[in-house]
């Protein structure tokens, strides 16, 4: 297969990927520029350790939602840390729900908080299945 | 890579202090393509016992003991921390630097994902160089360059120690995602 090809494909799927609004183009942007020879799969490496301790949070913040009283101010807490570490790797839409859910969490509103952690868990889902497409092509492309 | 070695070109020390993973790896990512030597740590304690900050029945216990201040080994030339850390923020990390007779001179800068003007300015005024907005981007990692070089000259000139301080830099409603340390005789600006 034409590598020339193969690298238009990458840089579509990429563009795709900002125009959609799931990845903000200058975060994104940022991390490809410090990927070098020393560290050839930088990106990939980062998102990979996104998606393992990510995983994790949201767990946490569904375990608070079941928990009687419910502990607003500890969904708080780790919804901060999910917040952080998606907005490091660009997840704009992640990012977006995120904001969502924190509202109403300051409101101590539960069913919607229950419902925004869904729209989260959803996006989250989402990413991570658009950008494994995403670098089994740039590792294709070599 | 480049070619400079240790005895060719002197390397500047950064310390990083942040308990998200992801963030750890950027930041060291950022400071490496940088040329600074990293080391990262989780915690503001493990910070300060990196630093030779311990008391010292903790000293021997410390996975850190061969760095203890009795070696004088290890040199850091700045501190970046994350503000929002569980335990001792980065604020606390910011105050017992700034009163550490050993440590005061390091300068620290503060990086958070939240842009809260009372915070930044608290930040500022208990001595923190710079506070950078999360995510951080090479662009605010160039910005640590005239910090380490003020650094390494208060080593040499005991003399300006104290005078650095009150070099005033950009006043602070700049539209940057980074606030400076302001002229003290301009005073603080009401928000």
């Amino acid at each position: 297969m034409d590598r020339n090809h193969l690298l238009r494909q990458v840089a579509y799927m990429k563009n795709s990927l900002f125009d959609q609004g799931y990845l903000d183009r200058e975060q994104f942007t940022q991390l490809e520029e410090l990927q070098d020879d020393a560290n050839p799969n930088f990106v990939e490496e980062i998102v990979t350790l996104y998606y393992n301790d990510s995983a994790r949070l949201i767990q946490n913040m569904e375990q608070t939602l079941v928990n009687r009283p419910i502990d607003f101010v500890r969904l708080e807490e780790i919804l901060h840390q999910f917040k952080g570490s998606s907005s490091s790797i660009g997840a704009k839409k992640v990012n977006d729900a995120c904001t969502q859910l924190r509202e109403y969490c300051s409101a101590e509103n539960t069913e919607g908080c229950s419902r925004t952690l869904q729209l989260v868990k959803q996006e989250h889902a989402v990413l991570r299945t658009r950008l494994e497409t995403y670098f089994q092509m740039v590792r294709e492309a070599g | 890579m480049g070619m400079a070695t240790a005895e060719t070109q002197p390397q500047f020390h950064v310390l990083a202090v942040d308990d998200s993973v992801i963030d750890r790896k950027l930041i060291e990512k950022l400071l490496k393509t940088s040329s600074y030597q990293v080391t990262a740590v989780d915690s503001g304690s493990k910070a300060l016992e990196f630093l030779g900050l311990l008391n010292e029945e903790e000293e021997i216990n410390s996975e850190f003991a061969s760095f203890s201040p009795h070696h004088h080994d290890i040199e850091v030339n700045l501190i970046i921390t994350d503000y929002c850390m569980p335990g001792m923020t980065g604020y606390d990390l910011l105050r017992k630097i700034k009163k550490s007779a050993s440590l005061k001179d390091i300068p620290v800068v503060i990086m958070s994902s939240e842009n809260v003007p009372s915070r930044i300015n608290r930040c500022l005024e208990e001595g923190a160089e710079e506070f950078f907005l999360k995510p951080v981007q090479l662009s605010d990692v160039s910005k640590l360059k005239p910090h380490l070089m003020k650094g390494k000259s208060k080593e040499n000139i005991n003399g300006e120690i104290n005078n650095n301080k009150r070099k005033g830099m950009e006043e602070i409603s700049s539209p940057d995602r980074t606030r400076t340390r302001y002229n003290n005789t301009n005073g603080l600006e009401v928000i």
